[in-house]
């Protein structure tokens, strides 16, 4: 069972789910339980969390070849954790992520090729080159952005959601964010505005233990980020990020209260980072101890193991599933690489969606007024 | 035609978009069952109800950028700010947000959104309520600002600004609010304004005064006073803040050969250093003196009736700017006789 708060008035409900009860518990999960589920989901789930672990290691190489720009940050160790919750949604639901996004744009439906692309630059990125590893969008697929300020998406995805209430529709909006987000401005006045207006949103703080090389002890006053919910009387549960399944039944717990009573929930998921912040973070702030005990905590060798245990998946299978992603993730980086860089021409074509009257379209060194 | 407020020139659009466009929904603090701090939103939520008219905890972050969030899924929120001092707790929302979606996701998701909102000092509200900020948006590219002087502008302005697909801050005034002026009778017939456009509210030959909302009304009474010395003044009404009509600015003053900007905020870095810029770079050769501004003290507006009324840009101090620069001009016909 994953720990649950229910709200009040409460709402019963039970969260199946390995147990967590702190942001370290990730570092010794329970081993060898493989849950019941059908081999093909479960294999599945392995090659798409195999899968968003060979693309990120593909663009850290990347960015040390100087194909990426600016700042990179990857979901190495939370690929269990995003799997789970992207297989809770329907293609019709609306995602909000924060910066750390690349596995989530996959597991939405996005081609790795797009991905990538985006991330060198290119305009045949997601976002056409103009928003780079933290700004990735697709309307089709209906990720709405991975946004660069801490906190900038729970008011957006609220509102998103109000939208969908507005509408009478039955999509749901899944917000994520990191657990440094728990600190700010914008969690608070979001989540009660969403608990006053009954809106369809699941907020999900993945919590990696650090805010780059802040804790969670420094950061929060309640390290327990589920338990903020209390205050906006909002459903909330935490889950053990590193068991692709058990954060697939949490997620599916939330986002069907929200979807069935237009309700918001608050998901903490406890996932592991297994680098630094982003490509460039050697992560010296953290002990040689906990860098070993990160090893045990790699989700990706967990399922591994307990999938060839379970006589699901070999070690040759796995070999032959390591390969075909791979080939996948070299055929993105090519794809990339091929891909045309945005024209300089474009450069003025996307400040204005309605054009006006007046507006200058003048490079640096152009003077105001032609003579 | 008929003659209204500035305020009821407001509501009447409002309600008339909202009858208009189902998508339309207003949302912010006190703008329901208290009808408005300003009473912009008299009797719309008895009218609309609270799906359309929704009021909002004290949370202008969390507000505006739901706000901003449901525009991206195609409704068109009108967001009010009770006055624009507050429009600071959510900067972010507004700067990194919905200034930026259209443009950082390369033209997927458009933020067709309004955001209404008075600044104006004169009040004695003091220092944290009395700021004109309108600057501070219209410095970013991605945003529009519009802000009307009357209450056809404001009507037609608004209109312009709820069908617009990109998001804009509204700039009212509190000391307009109770202004009045000539509006179609049937609200429906107003013609949405052109966004980018200043106006030549008042043709003149001797200068330019260029002002915006509280600030063209002033100018206008300025050139009034001129006018009955003997002084021919043009007046520009800028109505838009972002994107500027440099174009209408600069074509006035190759006309009258100097020019005086009226802003409501603080010099150093306002509004008028940048009409300032435009003038030198499109009008140089045809200025006969340097351009003045006339700006607010560079103070946190005080309380007390005395300070605060000396801080402020007046018609009395507009006035003294105009006839020094005339006097600069070196042109003694033009001097006024008193």
């Amino acid at each position: 069972m994953a720990e649950t708060v229910k709200a009040a008035p409460a709402r019963s409900r039970g969260t199946r789910g390995a147990k967590a009860s702190g942001p370290e518990a990730a570092a010794t999960p329970p081993k060898g339980s493989v849950p019941a589920e059908d081999a093909e989901t479960l294999v599945g789930y392995y090659r798409q969390m195999l899968l968003i672990r060979r693309f990120e290691e593909r663009a850290a190489r990347a960015y040390t070849e100087a194909k990426i720009g600016g700042y990179c940050h990857l979901n190495l160790g939370e690929e269990a954790t995003v799997v789970g919750l992207m297989a809770a949604l329907r293609p019709t639901d609306y995602l909000f992520t924060n910066y750390r996004e690349h596995g989530y744009a996959i597991a939405k439906g996005i081609g790795a090729d797009r991905v990538m692309a985006e991330l060198y630059g290119r305009s045949t990125g997601v976002s056409k080159g103009w928003g780079g590893s933290m700004h990735l969008f697709d309307a089709e697929a209906r990720l709405l952005g991975g946004y660069g300020i801490v906190g900038g998406q729970l008011p957006l995805a609220t509102g998103a959601a109000l939208a969908v209430s507005y509408k009478g529709g039955d999509e749901i909006v899944m917000c994520q964010m990191g657990d440094g987000t728990a600190a700010i401005g914008a969690f608070h006045e979001s989540l009660n505005i969403a608990g006053l207006w009954d809106l369809p949103v699941v907020f999900v703080v993945i919590n990696n233990g650090l805010g780059m090389g802040t804790t969670v002890e420094k950061s929060a006053a309640e390290p327990e980020l589920y338990k903020r919910g209390t205050a906006y009387r909002i459903e909330s549960a935490r889950v053990d990020g590193g068991d692709v399944v058990a954060v697939r039944d949490a997620a599916r717990v939330a986002v069907e209260h929200a979807r069935s009573e237009s309700r918001p929930y608050l998901l903490e998921t406890v996932s592991p980072r297994l680098k630094g912040h982003s490509v460039v973070d050697p992560a010296r702030y953290r002990s040689k101890e906990e860098k070993e005990a990160l090893k045990e905590a790699d989700p990706l060798a967990r399922m591994a193991l307990d999938l060839e245990e379970a006589g699901i998946l070999s070690h040759d299978d796995r070999e032959r599933l390591d390969a075909e992603v791979t080939a996948e993730v070299n055929a993105a980086a090519e794809f990339a690489d091929q891909s045309p860089a945005p024209e300089v021409s474009t450069l003025f074509d996307y400040t204005y969606a309605t054009p006006v009257a007046g507006e200058y379209r003048r490079f640096p060194a152009d003077p105001v007024f032609r003579s | 035609m008929a003659t209204v407020t500035y305020r009821q020139a407001l509501r009447d659009t409002l309600r008339s978009e909202m009858i208009r466009d189902e998508n339309i929904f207003l949302l912010g603090e006190e703008i329901g069952l208290f009808e408005g701090s300003y009473k912009i939103t008299e009797g719309l939520l008895k009218e609309f109800g609270p799906r359309r008219v929704r009021d909002t905890p004290i949370a202008e972050e969390g507000f505006v950028g739901a706000a901003i969030g449901a525009a991206m899924l195609g409704l068109r929120p009108v967001v009010e700010i009770m006055t624009i001092n507050f429009s600071l707790l959510a900067l972010d929302q507004i700067v990194n947000h919905a200034a930026k979606i259209y443009g950082m996701f390369g033209g997927q998701a458009s933020v067709p959104m309004v955001i209404r909102t008075p600044g104006g000092g004169g009040q004695q509200l003091g220092a944290t309520h009395s700021q004109n900020v309108e600057l501070f948006y219209s410095f970013v590219p991605g945003l529009k600002v519009l802000a009307p002087s009357t209450p056809a502008e404001a009507s037609a302005m608004l209109k312009a600004a709820i069908r617009d697909d990109d998001p804009v801050l509204f700039l009212e005034n509190l000391a307009l609010y109770n202004t009045k002026g000539e509006l179609p009778a049937e609200i429906e017939d107003v013609e949405p304004a052109e966004i980018g456009r200043a106006a030549v509210t008042r043709e003149g030959t001797d200068i330019t005064i260029i002002g915006y909302s509280r600030m063209a009304r002033v100018a206008a009474e300025v050139a009034d006073r001129l006018a009955a010395e003997g002084v021919s003044a043009e007046v520009v009404d800028l109505r838009s803040l972002r994107p500027l009509d440099r174009q209408t600015i600069v074509d006035s003053v190759r006309r009258t050969g100097s020019a005086v900007v009226a802003e409501d905020d603080w010099l150093t870095y306002g509004i008028g250093a940048e009409i300032a810029a435009t003038i030198q770079e499109g009008a140089f050769d045809w200025l006969d003196a340097p351009v003045r501004r006339v700006a607010m003290a560079e103070v946190p507006l005080p309380y007390a009736k005395s300070l605060e009324s000396a801080a402020l840009p007046s018609a009395e101090s507009l006035l003294t700017a105009v006839r020094e620069t005339l006097r600069a001009t070196g042109r003694p016909a033009l001097e006024p006789t008193r």
